[in-house]
């Protein structure tokens, strides 16, 4: 195992996933605050024919060429939201509904194709259903290493923005800070985030890694701060650990231990979380009742006494 | 004469296909109080919210200060219903009247300890220095509206909006809001505040703007809260209940 782990390529592929996990869970935390988590599950799976169709255009499996394909394919999925939610009758869940299944249907489809052509099979499209960050080459992790690390400064740069942005966007909007570029910019990193996490983690447990980590961190803090600080944290443990797991095995997807890590975070915060953690929560409620059972014991045996 | 802050002129904004708002028109005066009146529906929330550019309006033109909405932003301050954001966002109340000083701070830039002393001086006008750090989740409705004055005092602002400051708030929370918006009319600032409750308005504003879908009548209190202007700003459907007009009571039908 210890030879695996220093073998100079585990080390980059470990690191640029650990990078990753700490982007996703900073990005995690403002769609969890503009309760839009759901999105990003859309928006990955929405990726996935961008891949493809990159793929079959350029016949290169590089994240260089790849990437551009499946932005521009999540963005038109979240226009395409978008515009149902705004101007029909569907609410916005079931066009994040639709968008998904329809998105990830073609997707597939177009997968079935490119690996009947020449070459298709060998290209191992497959990984980026479940993700197999030990298929990427140095360019690759040089690529969303780049990318992560513009995500985590944007986020870092502008703490004070995001914090009013989501807590009172109309506020916000009445001070002079345009919504709309918010709104722009929002979208742009969340999906810079997605689109670099395919390929180590897939299109179907990306939104994991977006998901998780900031409702675990929910337990352990009542600051903003200290929330995007925790939930990067624990992004980065799942990309870090999920890989060197995966990594044991050969040909194991990355995704599915990824998440594992994470999920088993979460039990442990639900559990133990100082806020609201369903531990605390009932040895306060236990440690409660005693307190007002003594308290009538004490006027029960007072009203009895001066009945005597 | 005092000097015209806002003018606007034949105003009007709608919701997808229904109009909410036609053939606004009215000026207001600096050192001016005003209560914006009117039933549910009328479009208080969507005046003001157009006013301030958070919704489009479909004619007319808004002039503040004699310029336009853009170039005086930073003399404008506003408190939205208390509704319109989510409490549970990890945050504590300093942090919130804090927000009031970020168009001040500049974009990009972190607020200073001298920042957060203002923000503290604010909540302590407010009557809530003891809750500075407390986690706003745990406030109670009225000390959370305590909270968004204090965060529009901070703004330091010529013209304030406020909407519906006074809805769901403690007797004591209302008296402390009420001193607060007389101080600032006094020290020659301007307030215009949504207000549901017709018992108070003689108490409370010297100014009144009547609406329904469009002003209904404009002007000084005395001139303007009059029975017959309540009722055609309420449809002319209501139930007077006694000989006063504080006893007013709307009626359902329509």
């Amino acid at each position: 195992m210890w030879s695996l782990l220093l073998n100079s390529n585990t080390q980059w592929v470990l690191f640029s996933t650990m990078i990753l996990g700490i982007a996703a869970g900073l990005i995690g935390c403002l769609s969890f605050w503009k309760r839009q988590s759901l999105l990003s599950d859309a928006l990955a799976h929405a990726a996935l024919p961008g891949v493809i169709i990159a793929f079959l255009l350029f016949g290169e499996k590089s994240l260089f060429v790849l990437i551009p394909g499946a932005a521009l394919s999540a963005l038109i999925g979240a226009a395409f939201i978008q515009w149902i939610s705004s101007s029909t009758r569907i609410s916005e869940d079931s066009a994040m509904g639709m968008i998904l299944s329809i998105f990830y249907g073609l997707g597939i489809m177009l997968l079935t194709i490119a690996n009947r052509t020449a070459g298709g099979n060998q290209s191992g499209l497959d990984t980026f259903i479940f993700g197999q960050a030990a298929s990427m080459v140095k360019s690759d992790v040089i690529t969303m290493l780049c990318l992560a690390l513009i995500v985590i400064f944007i986020v870092f740069i502008a703490f004070k923005e995001w914090k009013i942005y989501l807590f009172d966007p109309q506020f916000a909007q009445g001070m002079g800070l345009s919504i709309k570029s918010m709104n722009g910019l929002y979208i742009a990193v969340l999906v810079t985030t997605i689109v670099i996490g395919i390929q180590a983690v897939g299109v179907i447990l990306i939104a994991a890694l977006l998901i998780i980590p900031p409702v675990s961190a929910r337990y352990w803090t009542h600051s903003f701060k200290t929330m995007l600080l925790l939930s990067s944290l624990i992004g980065g443990i799942s990309g870090a650990v999920g890989t060197t797991i995966s990594a044991l095995g050969s040909g194991w997807p990355t995704g599915p231990f990824i998440v594992i890590v994470a999920a088993t975070l979460f039990v442990i915060s639900l559990v133990f979380g100082k806020e609201k953690g369903l531990l605390i929560k009932y040895l306060s409620f236990r440690m409660h009742k005693k307190q007002i059972d003594v308290q009538h014991v004490n006027v029960h045996l007072r009203t009895r006494g001066m009945m005597k | 004469m005092a000097e015209t802050v806002l003018k606007v002129e034949n105003l009007s904004a709608s919701y997808r296909k229904n109009t909410v708002l036609y053939d606004v028109n009215f000026e207001v005066k600096a050192g001016s109080l005003t209560g914006i009146v009117g039933p549910n529906g009328a479009g208080k929330s969507t005046l003001i919210k157009t006013l301030l550019d958070l919704h489009p309006s479909l004619t007319g033109s808004v002039n503040f200060f004699g310029s336009s909405f853009k170039k005086v932003k930073k003399r404008i301050g506003y408190v939205p219903q208390r509704g319109s954001v989510d409490w549970d966002f990890p945050t504590n109340a300093l942090d919130v009247v804090t927000m009031g000083l970020y168009g001040k701070i500049g974009w990009l830039k972190r607020p200073s300890r001298q920042h957060k002393e203002q923000a503290y001086e604010a909540l302590k006008k407010m009557g809530m220095a003891d809750y500075a750090d407390r986690q706003i989740s745990q406030l109670s409705g009225g000390q959370q509206q305590r909270v968004f004055l204090a965060r529009a005092l901070v703004q330091d602002a010529d013209l304030y909006f406020m909407d519906e400051p006074l809805v769901g708030v403690d007797a004591q929370t209302e008296l402390a809001i009420m001193t607060i918006l007389k101080e600032l009319k006094k020290s020659g600032k301007t307030v215009m505040v949504v207000h549901h409750d017709l018992q108070t308005v003689e108490n409370y504003f010297d100014h009144v703007l009547l609406l329904n879908r469009t002003v209904i009548k404009h002007g000084t209190t005395e001139q303007v809260f009059t029975k017959e202007n309540i009722a055609k700003t309420y449809g002319g459907n209501i139930r007077w209940i006694g000989e006063e007009k504080s006893h007013v009571v709307p009626s359902l039908e329509q």
